[in-house]
């Protein structure tokens, strides 16, 4: 029986692996999906299989599976696109407590898992049960104010105090020993200390991260929950969890790593937590117009209409703020248009464009945009310069080119996108405020730009308008 | 004649000799075999842990960065494969509480494998090929 259990994970183990490699293209990624049900299908069959339980038993785990899955499958019918960051932080806590309580139920039934008996757990089993427990409080309630700062049910702006980092340290420090103590005496009161330690410590690293940087705070806990999933399994000795464990731990750390180098991040600052405190979180500049700067040249939406109509090529450059607007519905109207018009136009997406990684392309699919048009940034980069217009919708920072050129800059070193070629540029905006790091934009003030004054969705609508006239 | 008392001598010598090392050999097998065993699933089981951390590094990286976000729903949905210890959990009947932690943990991991699965497969929809 054993045996067959463990075939059975292995297929599943491989059915995960074809699921994540399903992703590397549209046209297999539905295949790939299927893959992954089926895989977690035939674990969780297998497992019912192999464990000999009793009818209540069985009555519990069949409501457990029933009442979590409503939930979920309600969940996840319902939830808006543009709140997809949101869920996706809840599901990770939801991840992150369930590794604690298995953690809890191996520490209180260590029979049944063959990890010695109550009150005489194998040394290296308490170390990896601890690793598990600790990693899954952690995940837990970092998502948890994840969740809360991306559903705007907290404040967004970094929470710092002084010594945060020592403190942190502190924890982390003190968390070593408890888990020493507890691998050496496996007492329960040492199991809870761990556990609530560990919550404190998941909630003080992501506190001091400011809002705009979420995407790599749920691409961390993304990673986070994978290696609870790891640890675990190597508490319970469980090859598929071990397997996708870290499958998913590798999946977020390439996906934090992305998004830092999107940011121009050091992925060691990220792991320590802690935004914020160095320079992207205070605003520096951000007072708007100098004095004795060319006054930015504002246009009307039937001029950017005349000038969208008579170009060869256009490109489109979605940023947060268009979906804070909800204008990308109306964006690909525009873009349908100019293609009457014979304008060939494609959309440009920064790495960090969204709230999650690829969210904007979710966003922009959402909305009927062909995946064809969507490039990123390395891809489209060069076709700036012969590009007629760049349409630069809702966001700032990831087209400053200060970033290339200016040392002192926040944002110097991040990858932009280089709208400033195109022989045209329009900035959807509502005001001259300065973007989330807080420095001026000079493209406003080039002689090559138009600032479109106005909400992204209205402005957008009046130039769809004017195209239709 | 004294030559083959010699070797005889030297025989006796080498045997007694062998004798010890048997033992020797004997006594390291004996003293090695409960932590051979305690420590081989473990082996297994980080060998298998590394090797499908290069797995999923060469996997991920070849996922397109368009479908970033239908990874993080599918890695969320299949982590969530934790159920496999929550079930067992469930099922033990030595202890109460590991029950009660058991049911839970199975209920807030099916959360996460219905939902994972559906919003992934609701946004993969979404990059269907448009018809023209």
């Amino acid at each position: 029986m054993a045996t067959i259990s463990t075939l059975a994970y292995l297929v599943a183990s491989v059915l995960f692996i074809l699921a994540l490699r399903g992703l590397s293209h549209p046209g297999t990624s539905r295949q790939g999906n299927q893959f992954g049900m089926i895989g977690m299908g035939i674990a969780i069959l297998a497992t019912m299989l192999s464990s000999n339980m009793d009818m209540g038993g069985f009555a519990l785990i069949v409501a457990g599976l029933a009442i979590g899955g409503s939930i979920g499958a309600v969940l996840a019918s319902r939830i808006q696109m543009t709140s997809l960051p949101q869920l996706v932080a809840a599901f990770h806590s939801l991840v992150g407590m369930a590794a604690v309580f298995v953690a809890a139920s191996a520490f209180y039934s260590p029979e049944s898992f063959g990890i010695g008996t109550a009150g005489n757990i194998h040394g290296s089993s308490l170390v990896e049960m601890s690793l598990g427990l600790a990693i899954g409080a952690v995940t837990f309630s970092g998502s948890v104010i994840a969740f809360a700062k991306l559903d705007g049910r907290m404040s967004g702006a970094p929470i710092t105090f002084a010594n945060q980092h020592r403190l942190n340290a502190a924890l982390g420090l003190l968390l070593l020993l408890l888990v020493i103590l507890f691998v050496t005496s496996g007492s329960p009161l040492l199991f809870w200390a761990i556990a609530i330690l560990a919550l404190a410590l998941g909630f003080l690293l992501i506190v001091p991260i400011g809002g705009a940087d979420m995407p790599v705070v749920v691409s961390m806990l993304n990673s986070y929950s994978g290696w609870a999933a790891a640890g675990i399994g190597f508490t319970i000795g469980n090859l598929l969890l071990v397997v996708t464990g870290a499958l998913v731990g590798a999946s977020g750390a390439i996906l934090s790593y992305i998004m830092c180098k999107g940011m121009n991040r050091s992925i060691i600052n990220v792991l320590l937590g802690g935004f914020g405190s160095g320079s992207g979180g205070a605003p520096v500049v951000g007072t708007g117009v100098d004095a004795d700067r060319a006054p930015v040249k504002a246009g009307s939406p039937e001029d950017a209409a005349f000038i969208m109509k008579n170009a060869q090529k256009v490109i489109v450059v979605p940023g947060y703020g268009m979906a804070v607007a909800q204008a990308q519905q109306v964006v690909r109207e525009m873009a349908d248009l100019l293609k009457k018009e014979g304008v060939q136009v494609s959309y440009a997406i920064h790495p960090v464009a969204g709230r999650m990684p690829g969210h904007m392309n979710v966003l922009l699919a959402e909305a009927n945009v062909p995946y064809e048009d969507v490039h990123e940034l390395e891809e489209i980069n060069p076709e700036f310069a012969e590009a007629d217009v760049a349409y630069v919708i809702g966001a700032n920072d990831v087209t400053n080119p200060a970033a290339k050129t200016d040392k002192t800059s926040p944002i110097y070193g991040m990858p932009i996108l280089d709208v400033e070629r195109a022989k045209t540029v329009f900035f959807v905006k509502r005001g001259m405020a300065s973007g989330y790091a807080g420095v001026d934009n000079e493209l406003f003030f080039r002689p090559n730009t138009m600032m479109l004054f106005g909400d992204a969705k209205k402005v957008t609508q009046e130039i769809v308008q004017a195209l239709q006239r | 004649m004294s030559i083959q008392t010699d070797i005889a001598n030297q025989a006796a010598d080498l045997s007694v000799r062998a004798q010890d090392l048997a033992l020797l050999a004997q006594s390291a097998l004996a003293a090695t075999e409960p932590v051979a065993h305690a420590v081989e699933p473990f082996m297994l089981l980080l060998t298998i842990f590394l090797m499908a951390c290069f797995v999923g590094y060469y996997v991920v990286w070849n996922v397109t960065p368009a479908l970033h976000s239908p990874l993080m729903g599918v890695t969320n949905a299949i982590s969530s494969v934790i159920v496999v210890g929550a079930i067992h959990a469930a099922a033990s009947a030595e202890s109460n509480a590991a029950r009660a932690f058991g049911f839970l943990a199975v209920m807030l991991a099916s959360v996460n494998i219905f939902g994972g699965f559906l919003v992934t497969r609701r946004m993969l929809a979404m990059f269907q090929k448009k018809k023209a």
